[in-house]
């Protein structure tokens, strides 16, 4: 196939597995629709140049900066954002619980692209030493509490977790 | 922060993208991970008429493979996947070693090795890693495959040796020898920054003399790789100092910016050179003597 500037071509997204059919252009980045032409601004946009990470989203389970993807690329896809990790009767996501509690968040603009990172490692976080802990998330600025709440934050969920799974709930 | 207008191109075959590089030359930009080039697209410093996106070709490996005496590496194959190979790790650990160097996690389940070596960033790792492990690049056009000495492949900042209709099909990574010992060493401000300056080294072992090979980025247009032998004596003793110096006062060319000045730049390649050489010694001996 070939798109033509100006033109553009239908695409299928999975955006926390609801199946999405969207026109786009070639250039529009993927963090642009998942924004403007889906209407989920919580994946925020920072630099757009790949490096403050607060545009993480999971591109098929793996964290990736949603600013450095053209959407069309992501054609097929299964997208998770921020707005996938709440359950749908408003209970937080463990990590969401932990953020809150240990204070890992004050502005709340790199949030989103913290707790998208820490998604698929949490649950191995306290095993973890602060080194590979740190280097895991050294991709997200966060440039009002600092890190070290964000890394307890990441701690915490995965007692959160446990203690869910043990009262059954 | 948004991309000017561009055609894109979505082929399913390597054949089909030798067609489009054979008809758009140096208008037509690849596009694989895209974690180099759509940084400098969305800054509007590269705006290419073309891109012509490999993430649909059909039948493409997603790990590395070893053929021969080498590693090899397809278009696809990405920057996680190279750190997470237990093929990599075994046969050349001088690479395992390094990726986590290479940018963020986030960013290297996107980037690829190929697209790391054809962007050609003389800050970047991959490149003066290649160039230490004298290893090769396979370009391909419609006329053909062409391999490409790793020494002839970086000509400038940002600029490789294909020819306009050329693209990079595969990387090949020599197997480490058992006589052989490898680190890497680099100096950034913050993890996942470009280096300040950043070094890779081989140590090759033969009888009781140590040849060893530094691989600089950072330091120049190019990686910079030059080569030094000395005894075991020597290896423990000032003689390696002195001969790190004279590798970073005759050959390197590092530049003065925001970050660092030039004396501070050369104290940083001197002091990982030598840190480098002695750890990569070290390793020959071990890998020897297992």
């Amino acid at each position: 196939m070939a798109l033509n500037p100006g033109e553009s071509t239908r695409i299928e997204l999975t955006v926390n597995s609801v199946a999405h059919q969207v026109d786009v252009e070639a250039r529009w980045l993927l963090s642009d629709v998942l924004r403007h032409t889906i209407g989920l601004t919580g994946t925020h946009v920072g630099c757009e140049h790949g490096v403050c990470g607060c545009c993480t989203v999971l591109i098929d389970g793996e964290p990736a900066r949603s600013c450095l993807m053209f959407a069309v690329q992501a054609d097929g896809a299964a997208i998770t954002t921020v707005e996938g990790l709440a359950a749908s009767d408003g209970e937080l996501h463990p990590l969401q619980e932990s953020f809150k509690t240990h204070h890992g968040l004050q502005c709340g603009y790199c949030t989103p692209g913290f707790l998208m990172t820490a998604l698929p490692i949490y649950k191995q976080a306290l095993e973890m030493s602060d080194e590979e802990l740190r280097r895991a998330i050294s991709g997200q600025l966060c440039r009002c509490t600092g890190y070290a709440g964000i890394l307890e934050a990441i701690r915490g969920a995965a007692g959160i977790e446990r203690s869910r799974v043990g009262d059954g709930s | 922060m948004k991309p000017a207008p561009f055609t894109y191109h979505r082929p399913e075959s390597r054949a089909e993208v030798d067609a489009l590089k054979a008809e758009l030359g140096s208008e037509a930009k690849i596009l694989a991970g895209g974690q180099s080039l759509i940084p400098i697209m969305n800054m509007r410093l590269s705006s290419p008429a073309h891109l012509i996106d490999l993430n649909h070709l059909h039948d493409e490996g997603a790990e590395p493979v070893l053929d021969g005496g080498c590693v090899t590496v397809g278009p696809l194959v990405r920057q996680s996947s190279a750190e997470r190979s237990a093929l990599v790790a075994k046969r050349v650990p001088l690479l395992a070693e390094t990726m986590e160097f290479v940018a963020h996690p986030a960013i290297r389940n996107r980037g690829t090795v190929v697209g790391s070596i054809a962007h050609a960033d003389p800050a970047a790792e991959l490149p003066a890693l290649l160039a230490v492990l004298r290893g090769e690049v396979v370009a391909r056009s419609s006329a053909g495959p062409r391999t490409i000495p790793a020494g002839d492949c970086f000509i400038g900042p940002l600029e490789n040796s294909l020819e306009d209709t050329e693209w990079l099909e595969e990387v090949r990574w020599p197997v480490a020898g058992d006589d052989q010992g490898f680190a890497f060493e680099e100096f950034a401000r913050r993890s996942g920054d470009y280096a300040l300056c950043g070094v890779a080294a081989m140590a090759t072992r033969a009888g009781t003399t140590t040849t060893v090979a530094l691989g600089y980025l950072g330091m120049g247009d190019v990686p910079v790789c030059i080569e030094f032998s000395l005894d075991a004596a020597a290896l423990a003793s000032t003689e390696l100092e002195d001969a790190v110096a004279e590798v970073v006062e005759g050959h390197l060319d590092p530049g003065e910016d925001i970050h660092a000045t030039v004396a501070f730049r050369s104290h940083l390649a001197r002091r990982l050179g030598i840190k480098a050489a002695r750890r990569a010694a070290a390793n020959a001996g071990e890998r020897g003597a297992a």
